[in-house]
């Protein structure tokens, strides 16, 4: 049980980093938000993980949706593309 | 000569960060407030959930003053985005399978979020989280048709009500106890649904906040793609 709590907890780290790479390179901002919202995705199953699931939930509704929403208002008015 | 300026204030910082950091010893949990709060939190406030009860009861005041804030920014989002000419989403549906799974799993959604602020004492989550999640469904709706319209009044209405019942339920504890927001109401039983005395009333009125404020400024928003 406890092994597999910690390659779940890897495979999560890597998977953070990735997309956190992902959301910092990439040139199409729209792909890049996604990346962002991946990394709130991770980050509350760790803080579910870490037994603070009230942080879980807040990271899982505002990280997940709400700012993702606003993030794309927003390159829905101004460019798509970084330069 | 400004190069020397800066090594010199630098200094004067190190010092001081230096001298007060080796002050605190080092791998020492120093921190025995939250002990505090694990031993007497069921006690004092009949809250099983020891971050509502801090949330709520302990730093009410702080709760009160993050609530202003997120009322301060959905009414400047408001006046910055206003504009007199009837705005209105773009008459678009999406395809059939987003708007029938929208359609089953919306209220469902807004369930989920009642569910999460009402039990806020008792299951993790509590209002924030449970507004926060209400909105989230009603950007559901409002992506999946683009003519549900939620009415502006009425969002008003609930956030007014709410925000005035957070501040008499304060106001009640500074009439009838001692101090603002004491808990008047009596605690009842631990790990039931009626216990906590005012917590669940407090966290009820802070969901149906948020859930209004954020639903509003989320249409404010998207109405103002062409």
């Amino acid at each position: 049980m406890i092994v597999a709590l910690t390659i779940m907890v890897y495979v999560l780290a890597v998977i953070l980093i990735i997309a956190a790479l992902f959301a910092v390179k990439q040139k199409d901002l729209l792909l890049a938000v996604i990346g962002t919202s991946a990394i709130s995705v991770v980050l509350s199953i760790f803080f579910y993980i870490l037994q603070a699931p009230d942080v879980a939930l807040t990271e899982a509704a505002i990280g997940v949706a709400l700012s993702t929403i606003i993030f794309v208002i927003t390159i829905k008015k101004t460019e798509r593309y970084e330069e | 000569m400004r190069k020397v300026l800066a090594v010199f204030l630098l200094g004067i910082m190190g010092f001081y960060l230096f001298s007060s950091f080796s002050e605190i010893p080092f791998g020492e949990n120093r921190a025995t407030v939250g002990d505090y709060y694990l031993e007497n939190t069921v006690l004092q406030t009949g809250s099983v959930n020891t971050i509502t009860s801090i949330v709520v009861s302990y730093r009410g005041f702080d709760t009160l003053g993050e609530v202003t804030v997120l009322f301060l920014a959905s009414t400047g989002l408001a006046a910055i985005l206003f504009d007199n000419k009837g705005r209105k989403r773009r008459r678009q549906h999406a395809s059939l399978i987003v708007r029938v799974g929208a359609h089953l799993i919306y209220p469902l959604i807004i369930l989920l979020g009642a569910y999460v602020f009402i039990h806020g004492h008792l299951t993790p989550g509590g209002g924030f989280q449970g507004g926060a999640i209400i909105a989230t469904g009603v950007l559901l709706m409002f992506m999946s048709y683009r003519s549900f319209e939620v009415s502006h009044k009425w969002l008003t209405y609930l956030e007014s009500f709410a925000g005035i019942s957070f501040v008499t339920i304060g106001l009640s504890g500074l009439i009838w106890g001692e101090s603002f927001l004491q808990n008047i109401l009596p605690l009842g039983v631990p790990n039931e649904l009626f216990s906590a005395g005012v917590i669940p009333i407090i966290y009820i009125a802070v969901g149906i906040k948020v859930g209004a404020e954020l639903t509003g400024l989320l249409d404010n928003l998207l109405k103002t793609i062409k």
